[in-house]
């Protein structure tokens, strides 16, 4: 008698007109023990989809990716990277400079004095005129 | 809503989301990155979540068009290698649960079906969704739901009949 129905129901399965609820029935009588023999084909089929409702995800759900945060530390890295390289690069510059003030100075330095050597020299020059001059006048 | 809220919503369906995916994506590894993936994409959506009519639906759905992106990129990439070994990690994970020759040949006849199909019998047989939620998730008419799914369920038995008939005469 049962299996009749059960029959009824798997030509309405194939024809995915069945309920849920039918669906349901259909899955209890073929994991079931009793099976008609004629409907054993059916047994595996039924049996595979009550094993596959039983796998399950066995990782935990993560929200926050730690790739996200290696992105946002590797790009602050990479800024601190330049920004002390740029301020490196000025502070040479700014080495350089000094040092270029430095041997500009001296250099002005050495040309002051001689420059002052080359006034007295001058400053002599003129005493020299002067006294010259006093002596002509006395001449003539 | 916050991290809690979004959990106790989202968390129910996370083992469908997860066997959908194994289901077009075979290994098992590739299906908990997907799974994941989606997880994420929805925490970011977490403000629109509330708007949709069923997230279970919004949420297989996604699940549905990434994996579809992840086997169009892995077949432009043509990795047919890689592709076996897949193959070769679900036989062996169907060797370690233990399931009996004639149910692991009902799996081999399933990754023969196309994949609407698949996803479909995934649904209806393996989830139980009714036709109306399977045509929302897949985004095709109630209908056209039913056909396929007579049309994989008929295949499906008539490979099972034909093995069938096989191991008796062999016997």
């Amino acid at each position: 008698m049962e299996s009749k129905r059960i029959e009824q129901l798997l030509n309405k399965y194939l024809n995915a007109e069945t309920t849920i609820q039918e669906e349901t029935i259909l899955s209890k009588y073929f994991t079931g023990l009793e099976i008609a023999p004629h409907l054993e084909e059916y047994r595996a089929l039924f049996l595979y989809y009550a094993q596959s409702k039983t796998e399950y995800s066995t990782q935990s759900i993560q929200l926050k990716t730690k790739k996200q945060h290696w992105k946002w530390i590797s790009a602050v890295a990479s800024f601190v990277l330049l920004i002390s390289v740029y301020a490196g690069y000025l502070y040479d510059q700014n080495k350089q400079a000094e040092y270029a003030f430095e041997h500009t100075q001296d250099a002005f330095q050495l040309l002051s004095k001689n420059l002052n050597r080359g006034t007295n020299a001058v400053m002599y020059l003129e005493n020299y005129k002067t006294a010259t001059g006093k002596v002509f006048k006395e001449l003539n | 809503m916050n991290q809690a809220e979004f959990l106790s919503v989202v968390m129910p369906f996370k083992d469908k989301v997860f066997r959908m995916a194994k289901r077009l994506l075979v290994s098992i590894e590739e299906a908990e990155d997907a799974t994941q993936e989606l997880y994420l994409k929805l925490w970011k959506n977490r403000k629109k979540i509330n708007s949709y009519k069923s997230i279970e639906a919004f949420a297989m759905t996604m699940t549905k068009n990434y994996c579809f992106d992840r086997l169009k990129s892995k077949q432009a990439s043509n990795l047919s290698l890689v592709h076996n070994n897949y193959r070769e990690k679900g036989l062996s994970l169907d060797s370690k649960t233990e399931i009996s020759d004639s149910v692991s040949i009902v799996h081999e006849l399933i990754t023969k079906l196309p994949e609407q199909q698949q996803l479909i019998i995934q649904m209806r047989d393996i989830e139980q969704y009714e036709y109306e939620e399977i045509s929302e998730i897949l985004e095709i008419k109630p209908t056209a739901v039913r056909v396929a799914l007579s049309r994989a369920r008929k295949t499906v038995r008539e490979q099972l009949i034909k093995q069938h008939n096989y191991g008796i005469k062999e016997n």
